[in-house]
C-alpha cells in the first residue's frame, strides 16, 4: 500500500535518480530500520538471533553472487570456494598477525577477488554451461589446495581457531553483539550494491548480460567487464567467507564445499536474478528452510512417523524441498520472490480502484 | 577507459576515414574486395548496392567486428584496422544495426545513458560509494540523455522498457543511443529499413538535423533510393563486394554500372527470363 506515486512530483534529475523516489517508501525503509536495528535485538533471545546472523552473512554472499550472475549474466560454481579464500586469508592473518577485523575483511575480500578475476578469464572465450564447468574446477582445486598445502589449512583437519572480533576493544561475545556487528556489513552490501547495479558500471554490467554485441559497439569492453564482475563479485564471497570464520570461530574448508555453490545459486534463483530485494529474500528463505522443515518435522511429524524414522527424513526431507523449490520457482515465477513482491506492490499501487 | 574522443581533430575537406584496398573474404565468398573510399569530415555519404554487396560487412570493418583481410582503415589520423568495437567507439565512431541491438529489458533513458559510457569516468569503488562523484556525474549526464531525448522526441517513453516499443520507436531509440556518444563519425546501417512513408521522413529529418546541426559525418546504408538521393551529399556504389561508382547522388544515378547492377543488362533479363 505505500508505493504509490500519484502526486509526487520531482524537479530534479537527483530526485528521479533517488534510491527510494517516493517520500512514503523512505518512511517504510527507517520503519524497518528500526525494526530491525533497535527492536529485534531488544527483544529476541540468542538462539533466534543466531539465525538471523546466518541470514546477514547470507545476505553479503547473494548479493555478490547476484552481481555476477544476475546482472552480468556470467555463472559461476565456484563461489563457496572463493569464500574459503577469504576465510582462510582471514584466519592466517589473525593467527599470524593478530589482524583486527578492519584488515582482516578487505584482505580476506581482496584475496578472493584476485582469484575470482583469474577464475573469470575463461569467461572471455567461454560462456553458459562451459563456463559452469570451468569454474567448477577451480572450486574443486582450490578446495583441494588449501586442504594440502599446510601453510595456508594451518595443518590438522585443515580449519584455524579464529577469536571473535573485537570492536573498539570490546570483543563480540553475544549473538546480539555479533548482530549489530554482521548488521552493519550487511546493510554496506545492500546500500553499495543498490548504488553499484544504479551507475555506470552497473548498467555495463547489464548491457553485457544482454546484448554484448551492442556493448561492444557503444564502448563498453566487454572482457573487461565480465572481469570487473568476478573481482567484485568474488569480494564479496571473500568477504562472507571471513564473516563466517567470525561467526562459526572457525575456518574450515567443509563449510565451503561445493553445496555452498550451490545453496548461494539456489538463493538468488529464488530470490530473482538480478535484484537487490530477491538476494535478501532469497537468502533468507534459503536459510530459514532447513531450519523451519527441522521445527516443523520435530513437532509435528512424530504424528506420522516413528522416532527413529525421523532421523532420517530430516535431512532428506530438506533436499527433496530444496530441489522442488528451485524447480517450481523456474517453472512458475523465473523472477523469483521479488516479483512475487512486486505482484502484490503493484496491486496495492491503484488499490482500491484498480480500473 | 574513456578515450580522447575530441583528439585528431580535422577540419572540414580533409579525409576524416580514409579506408584503403580493404578485402574481407569468408572461405570462397568475396564480401567486400579491395573497397577505397575515403570519407569528408562533416559529409554525409550513402553506400548503397544490392543485397549481399558487401555494404554492413564494409561497415563491420570499420567498427571492428571484422578484422580486415587486406587494406587498411584510418581513422582522424589513428589507424583502426582490427581495433576492438570497445575501442574504435571510445575514439568516437558510432553505429546502429540493421537489425536493432538495443537491451531489451532496459528503459529508454537508461539505454541512451549507456550511450553516455565512454565519456563517464566513475568507477568500481565511487559507484559503490555513489553519493558524491558518481551522483554528480549521473545527473551531469543525464541532462545530455535528456538533450537527446527532446531531439528525437521520445520524452513520452523515456522510462518504457524498449523491448515494448514499436519498430519505428526502437530504430529511433538506437539512433539515440548512438547520439550519446557524441561520434565524431555515424554508422547508420538501414535506419529505415521497415518503416512506413512517415517513419522514414521523421527519420530522415533526425539524420539531416544531426549532420547539419553538430556537424557529425554519417555514413548511411539505406535501400530507398529517394531518401539517399533526396539527404546525401556523395553516394558510393558497391556490388558483389567491389565498389562500382561513387559521386554526387546525380552522377551516380547516370552511372552505366549502377543502372547494370540493380537493373541488369538487356541481355541478362533475356537469359533470366528464358531460364
Amino acid at each position: 500500500m505505500f508505493h504509490r506515486e500519484s502526486g509526487v512530483f520531482k524537479t530534479s534529475y537527483a530526485a528521479d535518480m533517488a534510491l527510494y523516489p517516493l517520500p512514503i517508501a523512505k518512511w517504510a525503509v527507517a520503519a524497518f530500520a528500526g525494526l530491525f536495528i533497535v527492536i529485534v535485538p531488544l527483544t529476541l533471545g540468542e538462539y533466534y538471533v543466531s539465525i538471523l546472523n546466518l541470514i546477514l552473512i547470507a545476505i553479503v554472499g547473494a548479493l555478490g553472487l547476484n552481481v555476477l550472475v544476475g546482472y552480468t549474466g556470467q555463472i559461476s560454481i565456484g563461489h563457496g570456494a572463493f569464500m574459503s579464500v577469504g576465510a582462510y586469508t582471514a584466519a592466517n592473518l589473525v593467527v599470524r598477525l593478530d589482524a583486527p577485523f578492519w584488515v582482516t575483511i578487505p584482505a580476506g575480500g581482496l584475496m578472493a577477488a584476485l582469484i575470482g578475476a583469474v577464475v573469470g578469464i575463461p569467461s572471455l572465450r567461454i560462456k553458459g554451461i562451459y563456463l559452469a564447468i570451468a569454474t567448477l574446477a577451480a572450486q574443486l582445486i582450490i578446495e583441494w589446495t588449501i586442504n594440502h598445502v599446510p601453510a595456508i589449512s594451518g595443518g590438522v583437519q585443515a580449519s584455524i581457531q579464529v577469536p571473535r572480533p573485537s570492536f573498539f576493544g570490546v570483543q563480540l561475545k553475544s549473538q546480539t553483539q555479533l548482530y549489530l556487528f554482521l548488521m552493519g556489513f550487511a546493510v554496506l552490501a545492500i546500500v553499495g550494491t543498490s548504488n553499484l547495479v544504479r551507475s555506470r558500471i552497473g548498467r555495463a554490467f547489464i548491457a553485457v548480460r544482454d546484448q554484448d554485441i551492442a556493448a561492444e559497439i557503444i564502448g563498453i569492453s566487454t572482457f573487461r567487464y565480465k572481469l570487473i564482475a568476478f573481482a567484485i563479485s568474488s569480494f564479496y564471497a571473500g568477504v562472507t567467507g571471513v564473516l563466517y570464520t567470525y561467526y562459526l570461530g572457525i575456518a574450515n574448508y567443509e563449510q565451503f564445499q561445493l553445496t555452498v555453490s550451490i545453496d548461494y545459486l539456489a538463493m538468488i534463483i529464488i530470490g530473482g536474478l538480478g535484484s537487490i530485494l530477491g538476494s535478501i529474500f532469497g537468502a533468507a528463505f534459503v536459510t530459514l528452510l532447513p531450519i523451519v522443515t527441522r521445527w516443523f518435522l520435530e513437532s509435528f511429524g512424530g504424528l506420522i512417523f516413528s522416532a527413529a524414522d525421523l532421523a532420517n527424513i530430516i535431512p532428506n526431507l530438506r533436499l527433496i524441498l530444496f530441489g522442488g523449490l528451485i524447480i517450481f520457482f523456474l517453472v512458475v515465477e523465473p523472477e523469483g520472490l521479488n516479483r512475487l513482491w512486486r505482484n502484490i506492490r503493484n496491486y496495492f499501487r491503484v488499490w482500491p480502484f484498480s480500473y | 577507459m574513456s578515450g580522447d574522443v575530441n583528439g585528431g581533430e580535422v577540419s572540414p575537406g580533409e579525409a576524416q576515414l580514409a579506408i584503403s584496398g580493404v578485402s574481407k573474404h569468408f572461405g570462397g565468398v568475396r564480401a567486400v574486395e579491395a573497397v577505397t573510399l575515403s570519407v569528408r569530415s562533416g559529409e554525409l555519404i550513402s553506400v548503397i548496392g544490392p543485397n549481399g554487396a558487401g555494404k554492413t560487412s564494409l561497415l563491420n570493418m570499420i567498427s571492428g567486428f571484422y578484422r580486415p583481410d587486406t587494406g587498411n582503415i584510418v581513422f582522424a589520423g589513428k589507424d583502426i584496422t582490427g581495433a576492438r568495437p570497445s575501442h574504435v567507439a571510445a575514439l568516437g565512431i558510432a553505429r546502429t544495426f540493421q537489425n536493432i541491438a538495443l537491451f531489451a529489458g532496459m528503459t529508454v533513458l537508461d539505454n541512451i545513458m549507456l550511450g553516455r559510457h565512454v565519456h563517464m569516468k566513475a568507477g568500481v569503488l565511487s559507484s559503490f560509494i555513489y553519493w558524491g562523484l558518481a551522483q554528480k556525474e549521473e545527473i551531469a549526464h543525464r541532462a545530455r540523455a535528456e538533450e537527446l531525448i527532446e531531439l528525437l522526441e521520445l520524452e513520452d517513453l523515456r522510462k518504457q522498457p524498449t523491448s515494448g516499443l514499436a519498430y519505428g520507436l526502437r530504430k529511433r531509440v538506437e539512433l539515440a543511443r548512438a547520439l550519446a556518444l557524441d561520434p565524431k563519425l555515424l554508422l547508420l546501417d538501414e535506419p529505415m529499413g521497415g518503416m512506413n512513408q512517415e517513419e522514414k521522413e521523421d527519420m530522415a529529418r533526425f539524420v539531416l538535423d544531426v549532420n547539419q546541426q553538430w556537424g557529425t559525418t554519417v555514413i548511411l546504408i539505406e535501400h530507398d533510393m529517394a531518401v539517399v538521393m533526396d539527404i546525401s551529399d556523395r553516394v558510393a556504389v558497391l556490388d558483389r563486394g567491389r565498389k562500382i561508382a561513387e559521386g554526387s547522388p546525380g552522377e551516380v544515378q547516370r552511372h552505366p554500372d549502377v543502372i547494370r547492377a540493380y537493373l541488369g543488362t538487356a541481355k541478362e533479363r533475356r537469359e533470366a527470363a528464358a531460364a
